[in-house]
Parts: structure tokens; sequence; C-alpha cells
């Protein structure tokens, strides 16, 4: 076979690399190079430094290692009986490409993943040169993030996390069913002990600064994981639960959904169609739900279907449980506590600090909340303000069609 | 009427200076015209501005920070609304609180576009390397939308102290040696550097890191808007990414369709497995298990009934009670190998109501109907049926996500959402509910009918 440029290389491992959603780079620590030394900063809040026509952020140079891998699971197109071609960095070629994108700004670092080679500790070594070589031979300070291998040697995943700032393991499948089926060769337990150890580690390091400052970092961005949605048979309700649960064990940063989308190389195992692009969307808005909005996950549950477990697609969820929890409503948004401001459909957090300062020295009107909110027709059914006070909900059976969109947000192309 | 000069487009200091001392003099906002250069702005302007010894107004400090951000706007009435903003400020500070004052509002949104003008700066700006004397020099091109690019020098400073680098934007040049930072004046696109052979590789890595299967033209417009591309080297690929991408996700499932892979048996056996384990609907709860479907992985007819009863869910099989009794016989008839039919059910666990010491047998409602779809659907995509018959309308509505009416849809082929073809016919249930025994046989042979039909529809 003839040798494969880097170009070559970078769109097979590149393309092997894209069906992991996250790209993040914020939420590390701050740095700088105005030392004069080494290349590279971290603002706190993350740069996408370009977006594709999925609509996915381009923070980082994500690429796989090598896209060779001995495991067999169904939804990868980089499994073992997978005919997609085969390529392989070495740790400086990824180094030297990594450098070179930063410096023209084309990204704000790297996010390194592999198919396993060899052994779990090999490919992990191997993850861990590229992290050790870009901090220690370049001094990069851009930020970094490993994925680990679930049973590598826990000294080697120790040495991935003091050189990243984030760290990452997928649980791949929502339910346990699932990944026995898609992912045969991979073990729940092992991803879930291998998510605890980092977060003790996170855990530990955080200590251990506490007490003496030049404590080495440990992953200061936290480690986040990705499930599949759409590849098994875990409803929404199903979904939402078990990322509360990782939410809660792990002192996860984040949980990314990402729709299982068609691959070259099909496995016969998997669905033929993705589900639609929005569902994964809903499942995003009902995180943020929990993150931000202070809804618990059973409320969250609550705004699914109760026979099919399924979130509504054509609207929000937080507008589903408005339409479901209607005797909550209207929210007075000169007297109501944050609490219920931010139950209010179309009002976002921004816009609920904003009321909550405002009416500190005056009563607003209708106009008022306008001025602070995106749509106020979207809300006004559901709020009283000095001049408005809506019909009472309960006697609107005709509601949903008067909030939900005209047409969804989002489009779907086909499928 | 008083002039107030400011030196530069993003002279907040001379504006402050200017503003503190005009405030102290009660000057109302209505009597200032705000002068940036030497450009003149009003032809009646006259006064100059003196520095008055009167002691400096007090306003809160987030006004001075929100004040800061405005000044960089690309708004000309930027300053003349601070300066009215901070004469509002000093008769009532607590005004600052108010988000729903409209005046405030609107300074609130500049300040917003000039933060979003500077994180995109940071975001989407791109250097081109050229060989100069003494070594490599960064140059980047940029156009911002508004007087940020002082600001945004110390951005680029701390990230790439050790480089040397200039970015050239039409109002400043900014110049950095690796130790000091110098200013230019403006320039145009023409002194950047044309190309980077860099550059191809990141398109390459663009190119690649799309995922055409999800395509989302508005999520990338709205955070990569149209004005900032002509100086990104990526966004020539958009039109033909996006213009492919159709044809590709379709191309992807027509391979997957065609050539299913060899692994269907395990594929099957791996659903079977984790379809043991469905908590999808309720009914999980009070039947004794899943009862999925059963037959050569590999049939040419799928047949789907409604739900299993009473016998099924103890026994585990699809089609062993009396109305796979019926089935058989009719298959029997109508000639066709039942050993050579896959068979499943829309529901997959039994849903009855107790009475007594007897289940009896209960009609799904359609949320169970559409939360059990999800197996069929997998079904269907490992064993790929030339003909799906359903039987009765439970499974007709699994099939087809609507309601049907049996006795206009039957005796004829319908094409599926995924492209498959399907039949429908009555339930054999239905055959045992019939009183009257001659019609009894009428309908059984009309059943048998309808089998044959689908059957040479296949053919």
């Amino acid at each position: 076979m003839a040798q494969l440029d880097t170009r070559e290389k970078l769109a097979i491992l590149a393309d092997a690399a894209k069906y992991d959603a996250s790209c993040a780079s914020s939420g590390t620590a701050k740095r700088n190079s105005r030392d004069g030394k080494g290349i590279g900063s971290t603002e706190g809040m993350g740069i996408c430094h370009a977006y594709a026509p999925d609509g996915r952020c381009i923070s980082l140079l994500k690429i796989l290692l090598t896209n060779s891998c001995i495991f067999d699971c169904h939804y990868c197109i980089n499994r073992k009986s997978s005919n997609v071609r085969r390529a392989r960095f070495t740790a400086q070629e990824v180094v030297a490409l990594t450098l070179s994108f930063y410096r023209r700004n084309y990204i704000e670092g790297l996010f390194l993943s592999s198919g396993i080679i060899g052994s779990s500790n090999y490919t992990m070594e191997q993850i861990v040169e590229v992290a050790r070589s870009l901090r220690e031979d370049h001094d990069f300070r851009g930020y970094i993030h490993l994925k680990t291998i679930p049973d590598a040697d826990p000294e080697l995943v120790h040495l991935a996390g003091v050189h990243a700032d984030r760290v990452s393991i997928n649980v791949e499948l929502p339910t346990v069913g699932g990944l026995k089926r898609l992912a045969p060769e991979k073990s729940g337990p092992q991803i879930e002990g291998a998510m605890k150890d980092v977060a003790h580690a996170i855990e530990d390091g955080r200590d251990a600064r506490k007490r003496y400052r030049s404590a080495p970092k440990f992953a200061p961005a936290g480690q986040s994981t990705q499930m599949i949605v759409g590849a098994d048979a875990a409803t929404d309700s199903e979904i939402v639960g078990k990322a509360a649960t990782l939410y809660d064990r792990f002192a996860l940063r984040r949980v990314y959904y990402s729709a299982f989308s068609p691959i070259p190389e099909a496995s016969a195992v998997l669905p033929l169609q993705r589900p639609p692009l929005m569902r994964e969307h809903r499942l995003y808005q009902s995180d943020w739900l929990m993150r931000f909005y202070d809804y618990r996950p059973d409320e969250v549950r609550a705004a699914a279907d109760d026979a099919t477990g399924m979130l509504p697609l054509d609207i929000d969820p937080k507008l589903a449980w408005a339409l479901k929890f209607r005797d909550r409503f209207p929210v007075d948004v000169n007297r109501a506590p944050r609490e219920m401001l931010l139950r209010v459909p179309g009002m976002g957090v921004k816009a609920v600090n904003a009321i909550l300062t405002a009416r500190r020295w005056r009563r607003l009107a209708l106009a008022d909340v306008a001025r602070l909110t995106v749509s106020i027709a979207k809300l006004r059914p559901f709020i009283v303000a000095d001049d408005w006070r809506p019909v009472v909900l309960s006697d609107r059976a005709e509601l949903r069609p008067l909030v939900a969109p005209k047409k969804a947000d989002q489009m779907e192309l086909f499928g | 009427m008083r002039v107030a000069t400011l030196a530069a487009a993003d002279d907040f200091d001379g504006w402050r200076d200017a503003a503190r001392s005009l405030a102290a003099q009660r000057v109302a906002p209505s009597e200032v015209v705000w002068q940036i250069g030497d450009l003149p702005t009003d032809l009646f302007g006259d006064e100059a501005i003196v520095d008055s010894n009167a002691p400096a107004p007090r306003v809160p400090r987030a006004f001075i920070d929100l004040a800061r951000t405005v000044a960089m706007h690309a708004d000309p009435e930027r300053f003349a609304l601070l300066y009215a903003m901070l004469t509002r400020l000093i008769a009532e500070p607590r005004l600052i609180d108010d988000k729903a004052d409209p005046a405030l509002r609107r300074l609130e949104e500049m300040a917003k576009g000039v933060r979003r003008d500077i994180h995109k700066m940071r975001a989407f700006l791109r250097f081109r390397e050229v060989e100069e004397e003494g070594g490599t020099r960064f140059v980047a091109w940029f156009e911002p939308e508004h007087h940020i690019v002082r600001h945004n020098a110390r951005f680029f400073v701390d990230r790439f102290a050790a480089m040397r680098w200039s970015i050239l934007t039409p109002e400043v040049s900014l110049h950095w040696d690796g130790e000091t930072l110098n200013e230019g004046p403006g320039g145009t696109k023409a002194d950047a550097p044309d190309g980077d052979p860099v550059e191809e590789v990141w398109k390459t890595y663009y190119a690649s890191i799309f995922n055409p299967a999800r395509l989302k033209k508005g999520a990338m417009l709205k955070e990569m808007p149209r004005k900032y591309w002509k100086n990104m080297p990526e966004t020539a690929l958009v039109p033909a990414l996006i213009a492919g991408a159709q044809a590709r996700e379709a191309a992807m499932i027509e391979t997957a369709r065609a050539a299913p892979g060899g692994n269907s048996e395990v594929a099957w056996a791996a659903l079977r497995e984790e379809a043991a384990g469905c908590q999808r609907c309720p009914l999980w709860k009070p039947a004794t298990q899943t009862v999925f479907g059963e037959g050569p992985v590999d049939a040419a007819m799928m047949v789907v009934g409604e739900q299993p009863g009473d016998q099924e869910d103890l026994a585990g099989r699809p089609f062993v009670g009396p109305a796979g009794q019926v089935f058989d016989r009719a298959m029997a008839a109508a000639g066709i190998d039942r050993s050579r039919v896959y068979v499943t059910n829309a529901v997959k666990h039994f849903k009855f109501e107790p009475r007594g010491k007897r289940r009896i047998h209960a009609k799904p409602g359609v949320g169970e109907i559409d939360a059990c779809r999800w197996w069929i659907e997998q079904e269907r995509g490992i064993l790929r049926p030339r003909m799906t018959v359903a039987l009765g309308a439970t499974a007709a509505r699994s099939l087809t996500g609507k309601t049907v009416t049996i006795s206009r849809e039957r005796g004829r082929v319908l094409t599926l959402a995924d492209g498959g073809a399907a039949w429908i016919t009555v339930h054999p249930s239905f055959l045992l509910r019939l009183p009257d025994k001659v019609q009894a046989e009428e309908e059984f042979a009309r059943f048998v009918e309808d089998l044959k039909g689908a059957a040479a529809a296949m053919a």
C-alpha cells in the first residue's frame, strides 16, 4: 500500500472522529504565554473557530490517532469488521499538525481519541505521549481534551489528566441492553468504574491544590461523556434519567447527546434511518432545564408523553411541562420567586435576572417584559404583568396551537 | 453648543474626561456635539470644552464597564447616547438596575453586539505565514464590524507572544515583534498575503469533520454569519458540502440497505435480547415476558399480529394461541410455507385486564403501539422482507403510523415510508369472534385469499 500523506491521513482520521459531538474548549483554568515562552492561552470561555454545515462548532482539532480497532462495536465506523480505509498518525505528526493549526488561529487545541490497537495500555500510552510532547517539549498552553480508555492502567489515566484540560469516556448507549447489543465487547460497569476513578482524581486534585498551590492541576475542565440517541430502544425519559444519574454520580461537566447517524459501512445491527435531529435538540434542552433552570430529573421526565416516554418534537420540553402543569401559571412577573420565573416558557436565565433587578424599583408592564425577552407572544399566556392578566389557562384547552411554533424551529430535510 | 473632540473612534478615555467635565458643568446632552479626530460632524458646533474644577460626578461602576464596551460600537451616536445616560444616572443612580428602561436596553444591546464582534474576531481571524528578513511572520487581514481591534490586541499578545505577527484591518494595524506592540495605519486586503499552504490541510480537516447526515445550515449561519466568510479560507467549501450532503446520506442508507452485512443472525439475536428488557411503555410490568418475533431472519415475508395473548405470554412465543392456530390453517390453505415466514407482533407485551383468575385481552392504545414501533422497525431493518403483512388495525397502525380502516385498505399493495411493500388484512381473532358459522367460513376464505394475494404480490 502506498504511503498516505498527512492530508490523506487527516481526512481519514478526522472523518473517523466526527461522530463524537464534543468540541468544547471552555471551563478550564486561565493560562497565557505572555512571558514569551511556549505558545497558547485559554480564557475560560471557549472559542469556536469555525462552524461546519452540520451546525457543529469547530473549536479543536478533533482526530483519532488511528482508526484501526480491535473492537467490533456495531455503531462505530471504525469497528474491526468495517471496510473503511485505515490510517495512523505518529505522535509527532499530531503534535506538528496541532501546532501548525494553532499558530494560524484555526483552533483552540486538540481533542485526541483513538481506536484500540495492540492493548488498551499501549493505545493510552500513545495518546498520553502526544499530550506530554505538546505540554513539555513545546510548552503548549492551549486546550487539550483526551479520550481515556476504560481498562487502561490507572497510572496512564492519571498522566492523561495531568496534561489534559478535559478527559472523557463515552458511556455510548443509554441502556445496558443497547450496550450489549451494539458494543458487545464493552462493559457498562467498567466504563462507569473508570468514570468514577476520574471523578475521584479530579476531586483529589482540587483538594490538593487547596492545600498546596503548586500541586499539579488534574483535568481542570472536568470530565464529560457522550450517549448515542436512537440506536437502542431507550426512550427520552430513560435517557434523561440516565443523564441525571451520570451528573449526580460522577460530577460530570457535560453529557453530550449524539443522534445516531448513518455511517458508511454500516452493520446490520444498526437502524437504517437516523432519529430526527430534533430529538437530539429536545434532549439538550431538557439537559439545560436540569443544569440551569433547577428542574429535577423527574420534572423533566414529566414533560414526556406518559405512554411512550418521549418528549414532544413540535414543542420544547419547558413548554410541554408548562402545558401539563397549567395550574402553576400564570406567574406574576412582579412578585413570583426566581424559581417560578424560570419555569415560564420563553423566559431565559438572563431575562429572569434582568426582571429580578428591574422590579426592585419599578412595576413591570407587559411592554417592559417584552424588552427583556425574545418573544412576548410566546410567554404572554403564562404571566401576569402590571397591565396584563391572561385568560385563566385551564379554561383554554386549545392553548397549545396558540403557543406552539407554527413550524418546527429546525426543519428536517428528509428522513 | 459644545464640541467634544475625541482622539479616535474607540477613545473611551477621551469620552470619559470630556463627559466628566461637561456633566460637572451640568451641560445638557442636547448641547453637546461629539466629534472624532478631524472628522467634521456638525458645522455649528463652536464652543470647545474647558476643564472644570467642579468635583467629578459619581456614577455606578457597572455603567463605566458598559460605557467602555459601547464606546467601541460603530454607531455614530454612541458617545451622545452614553452622555445622555450618564446625565440621567447622575440624577438617579439606581436607574442602572432598571433593565427594562428603553435607553439602557439600547446600550446593553450595543454592548452585546460589541462583545460578540470581539469574540468573533478572536475566533475567525486567520493568520498566514510569510517569510521575511529575520524569520517568519504571521499576518492576518480582518474586517471587524466595530472598533474593537485595539481592545483585542491583548488577547493575541497573550496567546501568540512568542510569534511575530501583524493584524491588518481597514482602520488600524497591529504589529508584534515578540516584545513590543506597534500600531500602524489601516490597510487593504491586498497588503496581506494571499495564501498559505497549510490552508489546504485545514480545508481537508473542515470537509472531513463535517457529518453530511446532519445538515443544519441555519445553526451554522447563526454562529458564523456570511459577513465573516470572505476572510476565512474554509468557507469556500460550504456550498459544495451542503449540495453533496443529501446525496451522501442517501447513498450511505442505500449501501446499507443493499448489503446488510453478514451478521443478520447475530443482529437479530442481540435485538431479541435487548427487547427482553424493554420498558418503553408500562405494559412490561404486569406481563410475564417480552414475546419477540420468530422465524428465519432471511424470510421474504414478515407477518405482524396485534399482541401476544394469554398463551403467548406464558410460552414466550408468538402465534401459538387460538388465533395463531387459525393463522396456521389459513397459511396452509393459501399454500404458503409457514416455516419460511417470520411472525411477530405490533406490541410485544400482553395487555390484559384481570377478571378473577382469568386475564382478559385488552386492546393496546395508540401510545403503546407507537412506543413498540421501534422494535418492528428494527426487525424490518434486519429482515428487509419483500412483503410485510399486517393482521388487523393494530398492526396496520404500527406499520403505517396512522389509523387505518381495514376494509378500505385490504387486498392491495401499500408502500411504507421506508419504501417497503405492505399488505393489510384482518386479524385471525376476528374470525374466531364471528358467531355465524357461514359468515365465519366466508371470512376465512377471504382471509386465505388475502394471504395468497400478498404472496403473489411478492413474486
